[in-house]
């Protein structure tokens, strides 16, 4: 039965409402405005090839079976000169199909190589259901897109790649340290620090070389067949490579 | 009128109602004889209907205004889930379970992988059990806030609905911030989690816990006391406990009839043994208690919760697992208390790496199974009453 | 009072409050509309509209012409002369009414004498519409929309009526243009009132008939969307469907000016404060026409305030409660109010 008159429990509601009308609303005005997504989001799959060895466990583990792969087996010298020949894999078709994909991440997490990584790109819908199958250079172009991993929360174990990374570089930091401490020895046990003269000019410090990407090297890597971003990173590293050596043999040289 | 229908009606007494496909004209059936009979009329509600939710189809015999006898019809979103999981490893189970409750996605994924961790007598590192009790309470509110939300919208009330997404929106940001999804985690691995919380979640979290009490209020402002609402679902659709316990129901139609059965209390699993756990109870099983026990449910979660946020450990979250995971021979049940009553799993092994039968429990099934008896009787503005508080999900349903 | 659109020829006359009526009630619903959807989006913590025109103006001209371009569809079995005539029976008569609405001196079309009878008169027509439109349709929801419309039409006729009776009482005479100068000269001890004040319960009567004769939430059963889809509207598409809409807009407005003309004083600011003599004919009408309408946009958005705030009453509630509440109230409203027009 309604009772006659409105009690409290109906006005309280009107005031709720009329509370509400008057504080500014949530909406966030998309496509105006991006969504602020994490850096976890399961938005695409992204593919770097410069990793992939062709395993194909990705492939095997994904419940819908919607990644397409093709190889082939390839004989390349093997490097430094004689010995047998060695066979790669090379990948031919590495393909995603989205339509199918329930973004569920095995395949990310499985792969032993890191060639595949989640992005929290999602505006890739098609008018038509068959442009939903990605190839690879659509996925290595959302590679560009994938933010780096968030640091994790207080009381978590570091995972083990970044924990042989940082034993590394406690390492390198120590022997830095001694031999600086080394170096600091007063001036009249020079002769006698002779001896650990080569210790420092171990670490001395490596000239500052602005990269730039040495033509030959390039241009020879990208006839082998390398992958054009590759090429061009070992490229730039064989350049600053030898500018270093050049400058150390002039500060040699010279001092 | 087809001649089958004719056959029918020419028998003394009478005849059967058959539900008839969609979009035939209505079967009568003729009760009493001569001048003193009367015509029901079959209504077909759904597959495809606002109120319903999801596709379940409700074959509903009217005299007049009022429900003769109703009789839901099911199977509409059958996928197969027990037959696909006999073809997928358990990584990719997890995967599948998601989603037969959607709403209550990493509620489902802790059965089965507290069914494999069993069989394979797992131990899970501390802090694990413990955030996976942490992500179960939150699902829990995102379930809840869900429900509360659609009720108030099949009776008319059009701004709860609002209120109830805007919070959920809040909470699955904070989900996706550490599982990457939305709707669908996968965040369980057999053995723990997949990968640890990211930083400031659980600051996040304390926020969310206040932010969601808050709001927890504003939804019994606007219904609680609103007199309109209570003449809508007071005494309407009243279940007896022993009745409710015949059928199987389990979750928040059981507890609002008074029967206060939880498996996080009488089986505890995780980290439910350590902690306080409230179950909230009503007293007397119609629409209206249904209800409020959701928001009192989503208050209880909230206290979990927070007794959960000042006891994580440090340490691992999961553990280092064999190449292929492969269950020992044997069959085990599993009870979890998802947020929808009690979801169950009977794995059966034979040591591969696929299960040889993996059978769901699922609550919105034995939910279900009361409507018939609930709306024998009622009134057609009811049954909308009735069976938004009966919280089901079709996909739960079917699987 | 004659109206400003006299002239001495018939037939320029005519048209001239032909354009204007029609011209009304084609932009001012809209605006009632455009009130609906940004305040149920800011009741509920949304934006509403806002691609449309800078921040939604333009989005009920949008609907507008999306319902006018689409197909119409006529289901086979539905009974095509009926089905076709229903929403413009439901229509005509908010338009008709808009005739005798005043919003301000001489801001009508006509001054009948008999101007409140014959608003509440037509209005019940509209009936007819919603019950040519729920059997038409050869679907079993919307009969059962339209046979629940139909009952809660009828029973709230009478609370509306008798809301207004009162008023009628009060003021002795019938012409909606009367009443608004009787308004203007009313005082209760002494102190000019409009007429909410000693008729609280009328006003409270009159709201309440009036949303439930518009089927508006808390009074929406016909039309309930989770139940019926939409009622007797199921079957109509395009714009048959968009005069529906229509109607309902066209409605409150045309409810919430009557409201205003009987109990909220009309055009005038308050009783007893006058428009200054020396203002222009045109600046005057301009002025209360603004004071009408705002009163009238007033009493809109508390209807969409109600309609985001509660949920629907259940048919045999919202019956019993016309019949065994507000009736009664009614009656008892209108002895009070003569016993006290005797007495004072």
């Amino acid at each position: 039965m309604m009772p006659a008159v409105p009690k409290i429990g109906l006005l309280k509601g009107l005031a709720l409402t009329l509370k509400t009308m008057m504080t500014p609303s949530t909406t966030a005005q998309y496509p105006h405005v991006k969504p602020d997504l994490p850096p976890r989001t399961r938005g695409v799959i992204a593919l770097m090839e410069e990793n992939c060895t062709v395993c194909m466990l990705c492939a095997r583990e994904c419940p819908d079976w919607c990644i397409y792969i093709d190889s082939r087996k390839e004989t390349v010298p093997a490097p430094g000169g004689g010995g047998r020949m060695r066979t790669r894999n090379t990948l031919d078709r590495f393909a995603i199909d989205f339509a199918l994909c329930m973004y569920c991440g095995i395949c990310v997490d499985v792969c032993p190589f890191d060639a595949l990584f989640w992005s929290p790109e999602f505006e890739y819908s098609t008018y038509s259901i068959r442009e939903l199958t990605h190839e690879r250079e659509q996925l290595r172009r959302w590679m560009d897109t994938v933010p780096p991993p968030p640091p994790l929360e207080t009381g978590a174990e570091t995972p083990g790649e970044i924990e042989t990374g940082l034993e590394k570089a406690h390492k390198e930091a120590e022997a830095q340290m001694a031999a600086l401490l080394a170096a600091q020895q007063p001036a009249a046990g020079d002769e006698a620090a002779g001896g650990g003269g080569a210790a420092t000019t171990a670490v001395e410090e490596e000239p500052h070389v602005e990269a730039q990407v040495d033509q030959e090297v390039y241009d020879q890597l990208t006839a082998d067949g390398v992958a054009e971003r590759v090429a061009r990173a070992k490229a730039k590293a064989a350049y600053v490579r030898r500018e270093r050596a050049r400058i150390k043999a002039e500060r040699a040289a010279q001092g | 009128m087809t001649e089958t229908t004719d056959a029918m009606l020419s028998q003394p007494g009478g005849a059967n109602v058959l539900p008839g496909p969609p979009g035939e004209s209505m079967l009568v059936e003729v009760r009493g004889e001569g001048e003193l009979s009367t015509q029901d009329m079959t209504l077909n509600i759904g597959p495809q209907h606002p109120a319903t939710h999801g596709v379940l189809r409700i074959v509903i015999d009217l005299d007049g205004e009022r429900i003769a006898r109703a009789t839901p019809v099911i199977g509409y979103m059958h996928r197969g889930f027990e037959k696909l999981a006999e073809a997928r490893d358990y990584r990719q189970i997890i995967a599948l379970v998601n989603r037969h409750d959607w709403l209550s996605s990493f509620c489902n994924e802790m059965g089965v992988v507290l069914a494999v961790e069993r069989m394979m007598e797992l131990e899970v590192p501390e802090r694990a059990d413990w955030i996976r009790v942490l992500m179960c309470e939150w699902t829990r509110i995102l379930n809840h806030l869900m429900f509360v939300g659609s009720f108030g919208l099949e009776l008319g009330a059009i701004t709860p609905v609002f209120f109830a997404f805007r919070e959920r929106e809040d909470i699955q940001h904070l989900m996706e911030s550490a599982t990457g999804g939305r709707l669908h985690f996968t965040y369980n691995r057999v053995g723990g989690l997949k990968e640890d919380l990211p930083r400031g979640f659980l600051a996040a979290s304390e926020q969310m816990v206040r932010n969601v009490r808050m709001r927890a209020q504003e939804y019994r402002d606007l219904l609680q006391g609103n007199e309109i609402f209570i003449a809508r679902t007071r005494d309407v659709g009243v279940l007896d406990p022993q009745t409710a316990v015949s059928y199987g129901v389990t979750g928040p139609p059981l507890h609002a009839t008074g029967v206060g059965e939880d498996s996080r209390v009488t089986e505890p699993y995780s980290k439910y043994g350590s902690i306080n756990v409230p179950v909230p109870v009503g007293t007397n099983g119609d629409s209206y208690d249904r209800f409020m026990i959701l928001v009192d449910r989503i208050d209880a979660s909230l206290d979990i919760i927070e007794q959960v946020l000042g006891s994580i450990p440090s340490g691992p979250v999961n553990v280092k697992l064999p190449k292929v995971v492969k269950a020992p021979e044997g069959a085990i049940y599993v009870r979890t208390e998802n947020p929808l009553g009690q979801g169950g799993y009977y794995l059966v092994s034979d040591g591969r790496k696929n299960p040889w039968r993996l059978k769901m429990r699922t609550p919105s099934f034995n939910n279900i199974a009361m409507v018939p008896h609930l709306l024998e009787g009622a009134l057609l503005s009811d049954m909308i009453a009735v069976l938004g508080s009966v919280f089901f999900v079709v996909g739960d349903v079917d699987r | 009072m004659e109206s400003l659109a006299s002239t001495g020829l018939l037939w320029l006359d005519l048209l001239l409050k032909v354009v204007a009526v029609v011209g009304f009630f084609l932009v001012v619903p809209l605006v009632a509309g455009y009130i609906e959807h940004k305040g149920l989006a800011h009741m509920q913590d949304r934006l509403g509209p806002m691609e449309a025109m800078p921040h939604g103006v333009g989005q009920l001209i949008a609907d507008g012409i999306k319902f006018i371009q689409k197909e119409d569809i006529i289901p086979d079995a539905a009974d095509r002369w009926v089905f076709a005539l229903a929403p413009g029976v439901a229509l005509v008569p908010a338009i008709v009414i808009l005739t005798v609405v005043p919003l301000g001196p001489g801001v009508f079309a006509e001054n009948l004498d008999v101007g409140i009878f014959f608003a509440l008169a037509v209005s019940s027509v509209s009936v007819i519409g919603l019950l040519m439109a729920g059997w038409a349709s050869a679907n079993k929801y919307s009969l059962m929309g339209g046979l629940r419309a139909a009952a809660q039409l009828i029973a709230y006729e009478l609370p509306l009526v008798l809301g207004a009776a009162a008023v009628v009482l009060q003021a002795e005479t019938l012409s909606l243009v009367g009443i608004v100068e009787q308004q203007f000269a009313f005082t209760a001890f002494g102190i000019p009132v409009p007429y909410a004040v000693p008729h609280a319960i009328g006003l409270a009567l009159f709201f309440v008939a009036a949303l439930a004769e518009l089927n508006r939430p808390p009074f929406d059963m016909p039309i309930a969307d989770s139940e019926l889809i939409a009622g007797h509207m199921t079957e109509y598409t395009g714009l048959r469907y968009a005069f529906f809409m229509l109607t309902e807009y066209a409605g409150m407005v045309v409810l919430a000016a009557l409201a205003t003309v009987l109990f909220l004083g009309g055009w005038y600011i308050w009783p007893g404060i006058a428009y200054p003599a020396g203002w222009p004919v045109w600046l005057t009408a301009i002025v209360a026409t603004g004071v009408s309408v705002g009163k009238i946009m007033t009493l809109v958005f508390l209807m969409v305030w109600l309609r985001a705030t509660f949920p629907r009453l259940r048919e045999d509630q919202l019956q019993r409660m016309s019949w065994l509440v507000m009736i009664p109230l009614g009656l008892f409203n209108i002895i009070v109010i003569a016993i006290a027009k005797v007495v004072a």
